[in-house]
């Protein structure tokens, strides 16, 4: 038993996994600028390999064949990236929802397991809620995104004549408000629990990491200068002064073979 | 039907960090242990692709899958109970290792004043101090007879911490067995402010090792790295201590301990007097099986040590109604709420980097460290600023009055991200008779059997209490050289919704009178001598701390009254 070390990195995957985080064996941290450490072990490990996309990016318009739909229809996805560019603008501090992605990353959201419930309790009866007690909806949430945005269409051909994406900013506002606050008198939809859901995935699509299509280019990470996950912070957790670190994704620690 | 194993001589259910205490102990003494775990096997590697925050902590891929069971829940006994359809509130551990895998190690023995806190209260204040209702009891053991269980969890999993802890805090035979954590500037701007108002600040005792450590065991680990990902997450480095990396592998090196993963207990097997044994699912292949064993020990985590009570009708079921019967009694939680936010103009702070356990904290006003003479609440809470790592999906800080979406939520949750400390009071949740633990009568889980259904509210007591504490947050707060501070200092009813904290206590109480508690002080139970059963659901009430040091303790004392019931039989007081 005394020599039982379960936590000794002993496997060679984990040995490079500690190389590239700048730990030594034993958990001693060995250079500088873990940031910088980390990216140029990996570029070096990685040099004969396909660029990782992150890297290559030369412009964000240049085609990215992984930006395609997984559940939304054209217009849902249209409607959804428009809406959720009224959520999380454009600004001078740094790209809205539509330039991070987060259409993209919603659409393959509703069609993993998350957007299907699988992992909730969705057995009947369903009774009306006290607030305390949190969602009992039947809708799935795929469901209640999909017709939510169909909703939200609805609702503005009816008041203004025109499909979400083609009315002014401030009547995009207006609709949302009018979701958020169920003043839609849309009686299929309900309207403050898909706008909820909505904007909480408008937030995720911003930051989550963007192995999941949204977060493009780890943008939503630098404007708030979040440095993503790095392995380490030893060197750093008693400074002072801000320290800025240029972020890592997970695709970063990723090991291709 | 069930197909009947070999009987053995002790079947543990559930192998978190009660479960993987009590089979380390015993399989070290040469006794053979079954572990039976519901969830996956999981280990250090695992781990290596984890910073992940929607997949750990917004999709908690680490946690009790809800769509097999989840726990229902109402206010009061006159609503119904609804099914917790998503997670909220508190979030449930699976798996090898379970909630230990994924907590954040922040590490406090409770109060000498906690385990005698009716009695205490009686003497300072009179019986009239304590509302009706409020079921406070004394826990039948006491700090001094609990103190050299938690040294040896401190031992066992490296817990740092400074040399000497204040005095309002229960005293320390044995020093802590690491350096502590690293103080942030953060760390030192809240004890700076603590000191001047006259409080007595230190940095908070952690799981997350601060050395290379090599514990009684032999098990050796390497230092946390303040990595940011680890309340939720499991760590890469082994570098908090977690049941798979400390205890579970000393109990695998014995030979003795047959663990069976994706194993569900649904049943204990009784006469009435004794356990025979369980029932169990193997979950991938639906098969069932029968476990006979000298000894069941129950360490599923509360819900689970409630719900197989009451499914298999052992113990006297609690009523509040007649206020008779144990099981279920005594619910409780933890009471947050009471916190202040500073903001700061001038500076920005590194708040992506931290560790679970990483921060600093006062005990003056927990416990009965104050008068309360004049104060129309009990006990009180662990006043504390930590630095756990924030990551921009789950933590976006705004001023009050920002909107919540648009242009100005986005300019000031940009801004502020790096601009807000946050001094949180973690409040003591006393008992009371109406708050318990039974059976839906209407939800099922995936088996078809009953959910475990709670009924719990926030009563004046909690809402006096964060009153209180978030005026002396908001003191320290001012003290912190921000640009500004907010308070937050009311909370209504009880919300399963927003998450709070994974420190649900009670429901398998311990204490001295059989009529009323559900296991004695070696958490054995009084109406079936050979089962025991151990974790936050022993404790009669809960204090303003995390309870996991008082779990490992009491997870010690149980492995001990094991062996002692295993050499001489019969009731162990
Ligand atoms: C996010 C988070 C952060 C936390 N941070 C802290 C902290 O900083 N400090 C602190 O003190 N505490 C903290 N906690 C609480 C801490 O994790 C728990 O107190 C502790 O892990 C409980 O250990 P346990 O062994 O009693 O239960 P668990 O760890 O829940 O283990 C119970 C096990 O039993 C299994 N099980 C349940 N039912 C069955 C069944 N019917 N059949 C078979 N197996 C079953 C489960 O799958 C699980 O693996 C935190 C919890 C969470 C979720
Ligand atoms: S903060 Fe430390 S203990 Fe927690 S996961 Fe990171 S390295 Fe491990």
């Amino acid at each position: 038993m005394a020599n039982d070390k379960p936590n000794q990195p002993q496997d060679e995957s984990r040995r490079r996994f500690l190389k590239y985080s700048g730990t030594a064996l034993g958990g001693v941290v060995l250079g500088g600028v873990i940031g910088g450490l980390v990216g140029s072990n990996l570029n070096k490990t990685t040099e004969e390999e396909t660029p990782a996309p992150a890297a290559k990016q030369p412009a964000a318009d240049a085609k990215d064949y992984n930006q395609a739909l997984m559940f939304f229809n054209q217009d849902q996805f249209l409607t959804a990236e428009a809406a959720a560019e009224r959520l999380f603008p454009k600004d001078d501090l740094g790209p809205g929802a539509k330039e991070l992605g987060v259409a993209f990353f919603i659409d393959h959201q509703m069609a993993s397991a998350f957007g299907t419930n699988s992992r909730d309790y969705m057995q009947p009866p369903y009774y009306k809620a006290e607030a305390t007690q949190g969602y009992q909806l039947v809708f799935k949430r795929r469901e209640l995104i999909a017709l939510g945005l169909d909703a939200m269409n609805k609702y503005s051909t009816a008041k203004y004549k025109k499909l979400f994406v083609e009315i002014a900013p401030e009547e995009q506002d207006a609709v949302l408000t009018a979701f958020e606050t169920d003043k839609t008198e849309i009686k299929d939809v309900p309207a403050s629990n898909f706008f909820a859901m909505f904007l909480n995935l408008t937030l995720e699509g911003a930051y989550a990491d963007p192995l999941y299509g949204g977060n493009r280019n780890m943008a939503g990470w630098k404007m708030r200068n979040f440095p993503g996950n790095q392995m380490s912070y030893t060197e750093y957790i008693e400074k002072e002064e801000f320290v800025k670190l240029e972020p890592l994704s997970l695709h970063d620690h990723l090991e291709l073979g | 039907m069930a197909t009947k194993l070999p009987k053995v001589p002790v079947v543990i259910v559930g192998m978190g960090w009660v479960g993987g205490i009590i089979a380390a102990e015993l399989t070290k003494a040469g006794i053979s242990v079954v572990g039976l775990e519901r969830g996956k096997s999981r280990d250090t590697q695992d781990y290596y692709h984890v910073h992940d925050e929607l997949r750990y902590a917004s999709r908690y891929e680490l946690m009790q899958d809800l769509s097999k069971e989840t726990v229902s829940f109402r206010n009061t006994m006159k609503m119904r109970a609804l099914p917790m359809r998503t997670y909220g509130s508190f979030l449930l551990g699976e798996g090898l290792g379970g909630a230990g895998v994924h907590w954040n190690g922040q590490y406090y023995r409770f109060l000498p004043y906690d385990f005698e806190i009716r009695s205490k209260t009686v003497e300072r204040y009179g019986k009239k101090k304590i509302p009706e209702n409020m079921t406070i009891r004394d826990w039948g053991i006491t700090y001094d007879e609990l103190e050299p269980y938690f040294v040896k969890y401190e031992q066992m999993a490296g817990i740092s911490g400074e040399k000497e802890v204040p005095s309002n805090i229960g005293k320390m035979s044995t020093p802590f067995a690491t350096a502590p954590m690293k103080k942030s500037p953060g760390m030192k701007l809240f004890e700076d402010a603590a000191k001047k108002l006259g409080y007595h600040p230190y940095v908070i005792p952690s799981a997350n090792l601060t050395e290379v450590y090599k514990n009684p065991d032999g098990i050796e680990r390497a230092p946390c790295q303040y990595c940011g990902y680890c309340e939720r997450f499991g760590c890469e480095y082994g570098a908090k201590a977690d049941p798979v990396v400390t205890v579970l592998p000393v109990a695998k090196q014995t030979g003795k301990l047959d663990l069976r993963m994706h194993s569900n207990v649904t049943q204990i097997i009784h006469d009435g007097k004794k356990a025979t044994g369980v029932t169990y699912v193997h979950t991938p292949t639906g098969e069932e099986y029968t476990q006979p064993a000298d000894v069941v020990i129950l360490a599923g985590y509360l819900f689970t040590n409630v719900r197989l009570l009451l499914l298999s009708k052992l113990g006297r079921p609690y009523d509040p109604e007649t206020d008779t019967g144990a099981v279920g009694r005594n619910y409780a939680y933890q009471v947050n709420g009471a916190s202040t936010s500073a903001f700061y103009e001038d500076r920005e702070f590194n708040l992506a980097m931290g560790a679970g356990a990483l921060g600093s904290s006062i005990d003056d006003f927990n416990g009965d460290n104050f008068d309360h003479t004049d104060l129309k609440f009990l006990h009180g809470a662990n006043i504390r600023f930590t630095q756990t790592g924030l990551r921009p999906i789950q933590y976006q800080p705004v001023p009050a009055g920002t909107p919540k979406w648009g242009a100005e939520f986005k300019k000031a949750s940009v801004h502020n991200s790096n601009r807000v400390l946050s001094v949180t009071g973690q409040g003591a949740s006393m008992p009371n008779r109406y708050h318990f633990l039974d059976l839906d009568p209407e939800y099922k889980d995936a088996f078809g059997m009953p959910l475990i259904r709670m009924t719990f509210d926030f009563e004046d007591q909690d809402r006096e209490l964060v009153k209180f504490i978030a005026q002396k947050t908001k003191d320290i707060a001012d003290q912190m050289g921000a640009t500004k501070t907010e308070v937050h200092d009311s909370i209504k009813q009880y919300n399963i919704v927003p998450y709070q904290s994974t420190h649900n206590t009670g429901g398998t109480i311990m204490g001295s009178d059989p009529k009323t508690s559900v296991v004695n002080n070696y958490l054995q139970m009084w109406d079936a001598e050979n089962v025991f059963i151990c974790g936050a659901s022993n404790f009669p009430h809960n204090s303003g701390y995390n309870p996991t040091a008082t779990v490992g303790a009491l997870a010690y004392r149980t492995a001990e009254g094991i062996q002692k019931y295993l050499d001489k039989g019969g009731s162990l007081v």
